[in-house]
């Protein structure tokens, strides 16, 4: 596997956007929009990650063990969360006297 | 089959041309199953540290569930300029890090160096920021402890909201300080020239380690930041 | 490949040794400072060793307390000290890293053909790290222990117990690095380090039983290690985080501590299911039956094994409709391991069986880890287990699986491979003796323990009712029995060392590549990287004599 080297212009497009969506997401943050406010916030967050693990860390030039490791860890930790929440939100649902 | 002790032969792959044998260790048989083996290590390491932030997540997921009104009240607190900053400074470094091993990959000896060192520099300023700001938390009774004062209902809670903020955050801010060490121990071996387009693989895996633990930064800042300024 | 007829053994006293892993360099440092994975497992098997005799020592004054009805050995402080260090011990700093880091170790570079692991300098560190973290864990013990349970429950272990909860926790959690670097380093070796030829359907099972162990090891371990570390912040600082009085929930540790604490017990089993099926193979002289099968269900009891964590907490509180989703998940992950049975007993169909030690362990084995595996069903079952929960039937489920299960693979293991280790053979009939007096002493001990937990004998207590004392004495005798019968391989492997018959290349005939190597192996394992055409197991019955 011959080593890819990125060219820095994609870098500088890639932190370009990194910056825009960090102003976005704050200037969001103080507009009001009830729920959704989290999922916009999360949405970015997720999206910034993607753009620095794709571009920064290479996963686009990666083999696909890489993403299968990466997808691996987040889906573990998806297991642990939902799991644990499966728990906690049906807490109620059950009257007990 | 070729013997492991001697350098592996060339083929037509230029970044194996000139490397010397004190770079292939002797276990692995080319240059190319050592660097697969070091960038498989480094991402399962990274997916090891997915899960260790990871109960800490979960535990702020369920609070945050359970307590969502005290939780905002609580981040109100915390200076959102701050962390804006903060997160600009950490992006940057990631790109100053990219950039470096874009450097060693293409030779450019002295451009390495500076952008490890400005790395580095950012680091240091992302944790002066925070050191600044846990000295504001400490002046408003926000650390959670005896001496933790918060006013309203919602006291318990937002001392929970702010252990979690420290803990959190402290567990970055360690990991932070450790990626500073890595830079460290390449600044100085980038110094000497040990890195170039044959081997510069320790640059590599420590740009994941970095630019890793900037994003586990991208998820803090929201999450604790940018929740309380709307309270319902 | 396998060996063809071997040379006879040689003399009691073997001549001059040529040059090998054990003896290629001498002294302290060079034992101390080695990257050689086969001496860095014998550094763990002297570490394990040394924590399985104290975890042992404190099941001994358990189970004489247990003589009486009374608490009249010691206090009921002193007791609960006992049971929580027996437990720390027994799977933190002996069963977790038992297999892996002793026989995975050593063999998991020779049976892919490769000269070490891909990182052989943390491998050395991960031992380091183990013995930091046991330091930490010994200095507790040492200064009056832990009370707490091995389970760390909180509030008590965050804001009431007065005992060393910090330096132990401290313990766990450097320890558990070591765990997870072992884990990555496997895992890192196996995918980028096989020898030509070598595709994955071709590696011994013993291989793929240690990458899902690893697996779990990478995914596992990083959660008890942030959930010990806010337990020692939670205290150190008086948080809340767990802590009900405060606004924190208990049941979030015990879902963060379960997470990985259910994975753990598959940590635990795994490797030993490899050892076994390498055992059933070779001493059956025939191909295992449906190789992948076992191969993905070791996957699988990997993968499921994440899924169930809540059946340790059906009564702890938790909704009782997540207690419902555990308990289906939790009788899935019975059937991958159900096909491991299967497929070892239809492997040892028609074969030709002989009955050397490691055979009699795996044997053992298979009827052992049944047991506790098919009583692990019933407490699956939500409505058996509200019954049965925090009794000795817990007690004795999980017993049946690490110690009839994962400590009887562990000693088929060691025996099996001993004669590679050490290049001596062990003495087959004292083997087989101790083999049979850890049979009998372990079922007398733990089988009582099914009835005494059925009846509603309490776990963790030290007095009971008087009723119940039959079958206490009984429990108590055959720990006695297990307890001489783990002295002797201790006894006899030693003497092995010194005054064992050597062993030749391949005293069992089997295959796999770290057959090929001499009895004790070189340093760098092979001289050549080994080209592979062979499936694995590729027995002819009758064909090869067996020497061992």
């Amino acid at each position: 596997m011959a080593q890819h080297v990125v060219p820095p212009k994609i870098y500088f497009a890639v932190f370009t956007a990194l910056i825009v969506l960090t102003a976005t997401t704050t200037a969001i943050s103080f507009l009001d929009l009830g729920p959704w406010n989290t999922v916009v916030a999360l949405g970015i967050a997720f999206l910034k990650a993607t753009l620095v693990a794709l571009f920064f860390m290479h996963v686009k030039y990666s083999p696909p063990l890489t993403r299968i490791v990466i997808a691996g860890g987040l889906f573990w930790l998806a297991i642990l969360l939902a799991l644990t929440l499966s728990d906690f939100l049906t807490r109620g649902w059950l009257a007990v006297s | 089959m070729a013997d492991a002790r001697a350098p592996a032969a060339a083929p037509s792959d230029a970044s194996v041309t000139h490397a010397g044998p004190r770079d292939l260790q002797h276990h692995f048989d080319t240059m190319e199953q050592q660097r697969d083996a070091s960038s498989l290590g480094m991402w399962v390491f990274l997916v090891t540290e997915i899960l260790f932030f990871g109960g800490l997540f979960l535990a702020y997921t369920v609070y945050r569930s359970e307590y969502a009104r005290a939780f905002a009240e609580a981040s109100r607190h915390l200076d959102i300029t701050l962390g804006t900053f903060n997160t600009v400074v950490l992006i940057v470094s990631s790109l100053t890090m990219a950039l470096a091993v874009f450097s060693a990959a293409t030779g450019r000896r002295r451009a390495l160096l500076v952008l490890l060192i400005a790395t580095m520099v950012l680091g240091g300023v992302f944790l002066g920021v925070k050191a600044v700001e846990y000295g504001h938390k400490f002046h408003d009774h926000l650390v959670p402890g005896p001496h933790f004062r918060f006013p309203g209902p919602y006291a318990r809670q937002a001392e929970i909201f702010y252990s979690l903020y420290f803990a959190m955050t402290g567990l970055h801010a360690a990991h932070m300080i450790v990626g500073i060490g890595i830079l460290t121990v390449l600044v100085l071996q980038a110094r000497k020239g040990r890195y170039g387009p044959a081997y510069y693989t320790p640059v590599e895996v420590s740009g994941l380690y970095w630019h890793f633990v900037d994003i586990v930064w991208i998820f803090l800042f929201p999450l604790l930041y940018l929740i309380g300024r709307h309270i319902h | 490949m396998s060996s063809a007829l071997v040379a006879p053994p040689e003399s009691k006293h073997p001549v001059e040794p040529r040059v090998n892993y054990l003896n290629a360099t001498y002294g302290v440092k060079s034992w101390l400072l080695t990257r050689d994975h086969k001496r860095i497992a014998l550094l763990y098997l002297a570490s394990i060793t040394f924590f399985f005799f104290l975890g042992g020592l404190f099941a001994l004054l358990i189970r004489l307390e247990l003589l009486t009805p009374a608490g009249d050995l010691v206090q009921s402080q002193t007791y609960n000290k006992l049971f929580t260090m027996h437990g720390v011990i027994m799977v933190f700093f002996f069963l977790i890293p038992s297999i892996p880091a002793v026989l995975g170790n050593f063999l998991i570079p020779m049976m892919i053909g490769a000269k070490d692991l891909a990182f052989p300098r943390l491998n050395l560190l991960s031992w380091y790290i183990y013995m930091v973290g046991a330091t930490f864990t010994l200095w507790a013990v040492v200064h009056g222990g832990v009370d707490t349970g091995w389970t760390f429950y909180t509030p008590y272990s965050t804001a009431s117990s007065n005992t060393h909860v910090i330096a132990t926790a401290v313990g766990i959690f450097i320890t558990g690095f070591s765990s997870i670097l072992t884990g990555l380093n496997f895992i890192v070796t196996i995918h980028t380090m096989r020898a030509p030829g070598l595709t994955w359907f071709r590696l011994p099972l013993f291989v793929w039983s240690h990458y899902a162990t690893s697996l779990i090891f990478v995914l596992a371990t990083p959660v008890i290690a942030v959930t010990l570390l806010m337990v020692a912040v939670e205290r150190l600082f008086h948080l809340g985080i767990f802590d009900p009085r405060l606004g924190g929930d208990p049941i979030l540790f015990q879902h963060l501590f379960w997470f990985y604490s259910h994975p753990a017990v598959y940590i635990m089993v795994l490797p030993a299911m490899g050892v076994v099926s390498e055992l059933v193979t070779t001493f059956s002289r025939k191909n295992i039956f449906g190789y992948k099968f076992v191969a993905f269900a070791s996957i699988g009891i990997a993968v499921l094994g994440f899924l169930v964590w809540g059946h340790h907490m059906f009564v702890s509180g938790q909704s009782v409709y997540a207690g419902m989703i555990f308990s289906l998940l939790s009788f899935l992950v019975a059937i991958p391991s159900a096909v491991k049975v299967f497929n070892w007993t239809a492997t040892m169909y028609k074969g030709s069986i002989s009955y050397r030690t490691p055979m009699l362990y795996a044997f053992g084995f298979i009827g052992l880890f049944t047991i506790g595996g098919l009583t692990g069903l019933f407490l699956a079952t939500l409505g058996v287990d509200v019954h049965v929960h925090d009794t000795y039937f817990i007690v004795a489920h999980f017993h049946y699986i690490m110690v009839g299960g994962a400590i009887m693979g562990y000693l088929g293991g060691i025996h099996y491979w001993w004669p590679k280790i050490s290049g001596k053979l062990y003495p087959e009939a004292w083997a087989r003796f101790a083999a049979l007096v850890i049979f009998l002493g372990f079922n007398l001990t733990f089988f009582p323990q099914f009835i005494l937990g059925y009846l509603g004998m309490p776990r963790r207590y030290h007095a009971y009712p008087p009723e119940f004392q039959v079958l206490n004495v009984m429990s108590t005798a055959g720990a006695s029995i297990l307890g001489a019968g783990y002295l002797m391989p201790m006894v006899y492997l030693v003497w092995s060392m010194r005054y064992g018959k050597a062993a030749p290349a391949n005293p069992w005939g089997s295959t796999g590549l770290e057959w090929d190597t001499p009895s004790p192996p070189p340093t760098e394992n092979f001289a050549v990287t080994p080209v592979v055409t062979d499936e694995p197991y590729h027995y002819s019955p009758g064909e090869v004599e067996i020497v061992g």
